[in-house]
């Protein structure tokens, strides 16, 4: 038989009409390498493929060898496609999961310059050279050559397809359901389950991976209730979609199982299209929470290990079957079966329906029962009882299997088929994601689940009932246990009649003689030599095979090869199967979309936005946003004709130290603290003093770990006798609430203290400068007194403004000018903006932005994130003063430690340039003047730093090996990664109005 | 996993957070071995493989702080209570533990 | 190691030529000897590599590694293979940069690729404040001799340009570039290590769980394990996370909880990921293996655990990251997740010390970032079994560093294991 040249096919000429259930009336087109192709809806791209004779697909990793398709469903190894072109490419697409739409474009991967002509394939002839785990015995020198040489070789010829070079244009969504009962799967097991549970009311998901339900009844001849198991297929379908409380998910696989019997599934929404539909997202990811779960997943069969086994014309025995039974394709003209149980037996009838010809039927067992005896004498095909395939021949295709007969003649069939059966392996990774070890049932040679997840039970073939009968009989019973479990009534499980079937095997894990390499995993290439010399090798544990020879890491994730290797070690070792390890998988079932798991989390819907209450007016005013944890604070206001940022956040400085700016403080947490302990939780959480602090004032605290280190800094005010308003950095209010709530639940949960958090409830807004009482003044309502005799600095209390408007007012300044913070409820904030805005155009004022306020706090010297790092101390950032002695409070005891207290720590200075001209960067290195620059004199670092437009140079704060000490030495200030080395002064942290008369007015 | 907050429900892991162990007891700062233990209190962990009883805050939800009994090899949660209620009866929780 | 044994481009030639029939097992399949010198619990990447310095580097003999599977069948096997020493802190810097070094001539001195590396560990910012605590760092790098180079975004753009320049929630402003950084073949390590610890008459004992330390008088005798009792001069506890289940044998409580890390790998696509790259705004971190595979992480799922398993809102999280990072990663699929033992320490740095029980020896509280210090934590642990007193490098990892309140925290995190 010569081999056949796809393009010399007629137009789907391995389509057998009036065979399969797919829609044949309609034809749709598709491309593959860029050939024009037909299909029908309803196929795969594998079925469209094999109807137009295409056999060669793709090839293989390592030895870039010819493959073809082989098998019809999510476990294939070898037919991995890039499907779709431009910013929409999916690499490693498989073909058998495909489904066909009109004008699908699909190219093979992982050959150069063609997929008929592949140059590497040249790594065949090399194939003992490159022996598993070869690499990690040589390219070892010279050591620089690894990068320079070795490595880019291996890099290009490494991966299978090309990811898209582009962002992925589609959407996805994300949605979380609750059920009863989740049936995975919906072959007759699953399809029984899902009618048993819904019959008894339950809550029923159905999810199963195909576009229809059915599994293997779409896939085979057999019936159920005296119905062709399709039509009952279905029936059933329709009867589950048209009962209420039934969801059917179709084209969804249930990947992973997680704790809380939560379990992860993909939804292919418009996979199926060329495009996603409008308004619809590509993949939906299902967060599906169930009170049981039938795991009905159905098995997987296993391939013949022989030699030449990979050859593009062998196939899965069930694939085969599936192909003509379902899509009315018949694989091959000439084939030949090749076997180890009785469920391939089916196979010759299926061929011959399907106007082919079965040149002969090999079973590796010498014995087989008189039914079966029977299927074969009736089929009138050569039976080859007690052999083997060897080997086959072919170069893109096969030609022809080399068999030996149980007497030891080598006979050569001529074929382009070979229907292969292993026997088969129960789907049971599910079962196993939550660690649980299947067992080994030695009756159908496989591992079946054992402990299973909580809520699980499994049904059919996935429980190794591989029999149709056994998957409805116990579909029906788990199905009505499962929704009982769930709550809902006992009912009894109906029974289903099937035709009888025979089911035994014999493994025969690999054949004993074979010529060529024998394949175990087809997509890495690991042949039983890299298994033997694995073994060999001491890497005779299953992980160690596996990692040591890559057998079952694929995107297939050795669903077609984990068994064989195991059992072929097993051999080996001269152990059992479950001795040498079992296959636990781990999720997800198959390979899943990253953007499915991202969701809408992508571009600038990552993460949420937080808009300050001025953030609309000052978008119109032109203002530069910057990130604050989520929030989004105006950093600068422009005004036409300025240059640049700096000559902006100038004048907002200049403006503010001269006039007046106002700025939303809105992002500061704010909670509210009350009860008749409040002073005492106050006290436990603050370092100073609260007792005296009267109502209508407000006092400066900070708030340790219990490990010392310092929290948070902020005011606190006392607005009635047990009631408090606490405010925080921006970057750390939800860490204090949690810290507080902590220490009030946990801690001390006997004391009468209630905690809310207010941040979102206020709008409040800054204005500092020595006109801030003046503006003040234009909205305050008259008859509140804002002298600073009646509201001295840090006083608080509640007011009205602009004509009754209850506000609260709080003199409270970081500039270090006069100045006062006003809160109004947050629907009040985009008018009060606006209201001071206008106000303050009589007095020339300004609004300024985060960065000015940056400058202006670090003329000031208070502190920041930078400075409050979670590794200072009180001592270190000079406020150990204020921390009292005469009280317990979080981080008393252990900041006591001696390690904490040593004089030689690094403590808050100030610095600036000797140059004035100089520039200093937070994140430079402070060392002696004259010091090595290297980590031995390391003494500290610039932890924030500005152009300070008053004074006319750069200003910084940093931490420096007893700091305080030291004012008036020259310091080396070394930036190494700005290329940068100055000296700079040591000064007091406070470069602006030390005594604070600007502050009190 | 998800956690059954006693005040909202059940909920998803996402809304909580973990702070560890809820047997700890904050010592007594007058205490004159104060020093080592809160030493122990702060850094020393017991950390079983099984069960453990351990402190969730419920901060994308009511902000309770909630003791679970957890076993960390297979993370099924036996029960939750509120902090501020101590914490399940120490008999129910010996009962619940599995070797 | 005689010049037989020696692994090269001549020896698989010459076992090529005759079918692979010669080659011989990696390590010996030994049982263990009624006694030791010294025994190291714990047959991960770390044990092994002290094995292997303890033999080569002190001249110690009579040791042997237990491990209760198969070798590497802990956090050395389940990693995301990064290698890198861009610390901050100078308790951390020497030690890493250490082990950077030792990496660097890894292959030669085990005469086992494990496929070193260096194509460079980028971290990305998103702020100012991010910008200058990496400058911070990168000096401190610096000083210490170690590379560190700032990068602008213009710069970023040119090294890594499939990034979300355009369209980001938080726009990449620059980043912080090790190039000395990259990845290792992570089972290779392991099985490197015990190649050539093997070669050197370590005994690597699998299948031998060790369920109890015989402590007599504050001194420790031996191990009760799986294959009966050995006895032991030292012992070295090196088991990650199941270091507080360990050290409990021997009545001691550690500065450790066990928590859960997950990683992930993608479907092998032809490469375009060179390096490293770590989002700043996000808990993502990606690079790609020579096979194709593009393998990223993020943060621990958070709470103690044992289970070697990830949850799914970590998971979704990590992907989210990804996403907003490297759209182009959407119809990329993923193909294994997985989850690995860490053993947070409280301050996120590590311990290699004595105990309080004579004779026993402690390297834990690795957190999520053991891979990296394999050759310099087996190298200081030998120093350390050997000489008795630190390795220089490996002054601050003392146990007691917590109650003296001197604390290794790179993060500034606290005392809160889970947030390091």
């Amino acid at each position: 038989m010569s081999e056949r040249d796809a393009s010399k096919e007629a137009s789907q000429s391995f389509r057998v009409p009036g065979m399969g259930s797919i829609d044949t009336t309609r034809t749709i087109t598709f491309t593959f390498d860029g050939r024009i192709y037909e299909g029908h809806p309803g196929d795969t791209l594998a079925s469209a493929l094999l109807a137009n004779g295409v056999r060669l697909v793709g090839r293989s990793f390592k030895y870039h060898r010819p493959r073809g398709i082989l098998s019809a469903g999510s476990e294939e190894p070898n037919a991995l496609v890039e499907l779709r072109t431009g910013n929409r490419r999916e690499p490693n697409t498989k073909a058998t999961t495909v489904e066909l739409y009109d004008g699908l474009e699909a190219s093979s991967q992982n050959r150069w310059p063609s997929l008929a002509f592949d140059v590497l394939s040249i790594n065949q002839l090399a194939g003992s050279v490159l022996s598993a785990g070869f690499y990690y015995k040589t390219f070892m020198w010279p050591a620089a050559f690894w990068e320079k040489l070795y490595e880019p070789v291996i890099r290009r010829a490494a991966g299978l397809g090309r990811a898209a070079s582009e962002a992925d244009p589609d959407s996805y969504d994300k949605v979380t359901a609750h059920c009863d009962v989740l049936v995975i799967g919906g072959g007759p097991a699953g399809l029984a389950a899902a009618l048993s549970a819904a019959s008894a009311g339950a809550r029923v998901i159905i999810a199963d991976e195909n576009p229809e339900l059915g599994g293997r009844c779409l896939a085979e001849k057999r019936t159920i209730d005296e119905m062709p198991s399709a039509v009952w297929a279905k029936h059933a379908q329709e009867k589950l979609r048209s009962t209420n409380e039934v969801r059917v998910l179709t084209r969804t696989t249930v990947f992973g199982v997680y704790d809380g019997r939560t379990y992860g599934a993909l939804e292919r929404v418009s996979d199926h299209l060329p495009v996603p539909p409008q308004h619809q997202p590509r993949q939906r990811l299902w967060r599906i929470i169930a009170k049981r779960v039938v795991l009905a997943s159905g098995a997987t069969e296993r391939p013949m290990v022989f030699g030449e086994n990979d050859r593009p014309g062998v196939m899965l025995a069930g694939a085969v079957r599936t192909y003509i039974n379902r899509f009315g394709v018949v694989p091959g003209r000439h084939a030949a079966v090749f076997a180890n149980n009785d469920d391939a037996i089916t196979t010759i009838a299926d061929i011959q329906r399907a106007g082919a010809e079965v040149v002969a039927y090999v079973d590796s067992r010498k014995e087989l029962s008189p039914a079966v005896l029977a299927v074969l004498s009736e089929a009138g095909v050569d039976a080859i009882l007690g052999g083997h395939v060897e080997s086959t021949t072919g170069t893109r295709h096969i030609t022809g299997a080399t068999v030996r007969t149980a007497d030891g003649e080598i006979r050569n069939l001529p074929c382009d088929l070979i229907a292969m059966s292993g026997g088969w392996n129960p789907n049971l990774q599910l079962a196993t994601h939550l660690n649980a070890r299947p067992h080994w049932n030695e009756t159908i040679a496989a591992f079946v689940p054992s402990a299973l997840p909580p809520g699980m039970a499994v049904a059919g073939a996935a429980n190794g009932l591989l029999t149709l009968a056994e998957a409805l009989a116990s579909g029906a019973q788990l199905g009505i246990e499962a929704a009982h479990e769930a709550g809902r009534p006992a009912v009894e499980a109906r029974s289903y009649s099937t035709t009888p079937e025979a089911s035994s095997i014999a493994p025969l894990w690999r054949v004993p003689e074979t010529k060529g390499k024998a394949f175990v995993d087809f997509q890495h290439d690991v042949t039983t030599d890299d298994v033997v010399l694995a073994h060999r090798e001491g890497f005779a544990a299953v992980e160690h095979l596996k990692r040591y020879t890559t057998l079952g890491m694929g995107t297939d994730q050795g669903k077609t090869s984990n068994v064989n290797a195991l059992a072929i070690m097993a051999a080996l070792t001269e152990s059992t199967i479950p001795a040498v390890g079992t296959t636990t998988a781990r999720p997800p079932y198959t390979p899943v979309a990253i953007g499915a798991l991202g969701g809408a989390h992508r571009g600038r819907d990552f993460k949420p936005e937080r808009l300050p209450p001025s953030y609309k007016w000052a978008r119109e005013q032109g203002a530069v946003f910057t990130q604050a944890g989520l929030w989004l604070r105006p950093q600068y206001f422009p005004r036409p004709g300025e240059r640049d940022w700096q000559e902006t956040v100038f004048r907002e400085v200049d403006t503010t130290r001269n006039a007046v700016g106002i700025c939303d403080v809105s992002t500061l947490g704010k909670i509210d603290v009350q009860g008749r302990d409040a002073i005492k939780f106050l006290e436990s959480i603050y370092i100073n003093n609260w007792g005296s602090l009267a109502v209508g004032r407000a006092r400066y605290g900070v708030m340790l770990r219990e490990d010392g280190m310092v929290l948070d800094d902020g005011t606190t005010a006392r607005l009635g006798e047990h009631h408090f308003l606490m405010t925080t950095t921006t970057g750390n209010a939800a860490k204090v609430l949690q810290h507080l709530e902590f220490c009030r639940q946990c801690l001390w949960p006997d004391l009468d203290v209630q905690l809310a958090p207010v941040t979102d409830q206020w709008a409040q807004f800054s204005m500092a400068g020595p006109k801030s009482r003046d503006l003040l003044r234009k909205i305050v309502d008259s008859e509140f007194d804002i002298s600073d005799a009646a509201f001295p600095y840090m006083a608080a209390g509640e007011v009205a403004i602009c004509g009754g408007l209850k506000a609260r007012l709080f003199r409270l300044s970081f500039s270090g000018e006069r100045a006062y913070e006003i809160a109004v409820p947050s629907r009040y904030g985009d008018a009060l903006i606006r209201r001071l805005m206008t106000a303050t155009e009589e007095f020339d004022g300004t609004a300024y932005g985060t960065e000015a306020m940056g400058v202006m706090r670090i003329e000031k010297g208070h502190l920041g994130a930078a400075e409050m790092n979670g590794t200072t101390t009180a001592y270190d950032l000079g406020l150990g003063r204020m921390m009292s002695d005469r009280k317990d409070f979080i981080g008393r005891t252990l900041g006591s430690r001696s390690g904490l207290m040593d004089p030689d720590r690094p403590r808050l200075v100030g610095l600036r340039p000797i140059n004035p001209k100089h520039k200093i960067s937070a994140g430079a290195h402070l060392l002696p003047q004259k010091a090595h620059r290297t980590a031995a004199n390391d003494e500290g670092h610039v932890t924030s730093a500005a152009f300070s437009p008053i004074l006319g140079h750069t200003i910084a704060l940093g931490l420096l090996k007893r700091g305080p000490e030291r004012v008036g030495e020259i310091v080396g200030v070394c930036d190494p990664v700005r290329g940068r080395d100055i000296l700079a002064k040591v000064v007091s942290p406070e470069f602006f109005d030390p005594s604070g008369e600007k502050l009190r007015g | 996993m998800r956690i059954n907050c006693p005040c909202c429900g059940e909920r998803s892991l996402d809304e909580f957070v973990y702070y560890g162990d809820a047997d700890l007891r904050r010592p007594d700062p007058q205490d004159e071995e104060a020093g080592a233990k809160f030493i122990a209190y702060v850094y020393e962990r017991t950390n079983p493989s099984g069960f453990h009883r351990e402190l969730w805050y419920h901060g994308l939800g009511c902000r309770t702080w909630i003791v679970a009994e957890r076993d960390t090899r297979t993370h099924e949660i036996y029960a939750t209570c509120r902090a501020v209620d101590g914490g399940a009866p120490e008999g129910a929780a010996a009962d619940r533990e599995r070797s | 190691m005689t010049t037989n044994d020696r692994y090269s481009i001549f020896s698989i030639l010459r076992q090529a030529w005759r079918g692979n029939t010669g080659w011989k097992p990696v390590w010996r399949d030994v049982a263990p000897k009624p006694a030791y010198d010294v025994v190291i619990v714990g047959g991960g990447g770390h044990g092994l590599a002290t094995a292997y310095y303890l033999a080569s580097q002190y001249g110690r003999r009579r040791i042997a590694v237990v491990e209760k599977g198969w070798i590497g069948s802990g956090n050395v096997g389940r990693n995301t293979t990064i290698i890198r020493s861009n610390y901050l802190l100078p308790g951390n810097v020497p030690f890493y940069e250490l082990s950077m070094k030792l990496w660097e001539g890894l292959e030669q001195d085990i005469n086992y690729n494990a496929m070193v590396s260096q194509r460079g560990v980028l971290n990305l910012y998103h702020s100012d404040a991010q910008r200058d605590a990496y400058a911070r760092r990168g000096n401190a790098m610096r000083l210490h001799g170690v590379d560190a180079e700032l990068l602008d975004a213009a710069k970023v753009r040119r090294l890594v340009p499939f990034l979300d320049f355009e369209n980001a929630r938080f726009p990449i402003r620059g980043g912080l570039l090790q190039r000395r950084g990259g990845t290792v073949r992570h089972d290779a390590v392991a099985w490197g290590y015990a190649r050539a610890a093997d070669r050197l008459g370590v005994d690597i004992i699998q299948n031998c769980e060790v369920i109890g330390i015989r402590v007599d008088g504050g001194r420790a005798m031996g191990l009760d394990t799986s294959r009966g009792y050995i006895g032991a001069r030292q012992i070295g506890v090196s088991v990650a996370g199941s270091s507080s289940r360990v050290a409990a044998m021997a009545g001691l409580r550690l500065p450790i909880e066990s928590h859960v890390l997950q990683a992930f790998v993608s479907e092998a696509v032809k490469p375009f990921v060179g390096g490293v790259v770590t989002f700043g705004a996000g808990h993502f971190y990606i690079s790609q293996s020579d096979k194709g595979g593009l393998v990223f992480g993020g943060d621990i799922d958070g709470y103690n655990s044992y289970a070697q398993r990830g949850n799914l809102p970590v998971m979704e999280d990590v992907c989210e990251g990804g996403m907003a990072l490297m759209p182009r990663l959407g119809r990329v699929r993923m193909l294994r997740q997985w989850g690995g033992l860490v053993d947070m320490s409280m301050d996120g740095s590590p311990i290699i010390d004595r105990t309080p029980v004579e004779g026993l020896y402690l390297n834990a509280g690795w957190c999520y970032g053991g891979f990296k210090a394999t050759p310099a934590a087996g190298l200081c642990f030998a120093h350390l079994l050997s000489c008795d007193e630190p390795h220089d490098v490996a002054r601050g990892y003392r146990l007691d560093r917590f109650a003296t309140g001197h604390a290794i925290d790179e993060k500034g995190m606290g005392p809160y294991p889970n947030l390091h």
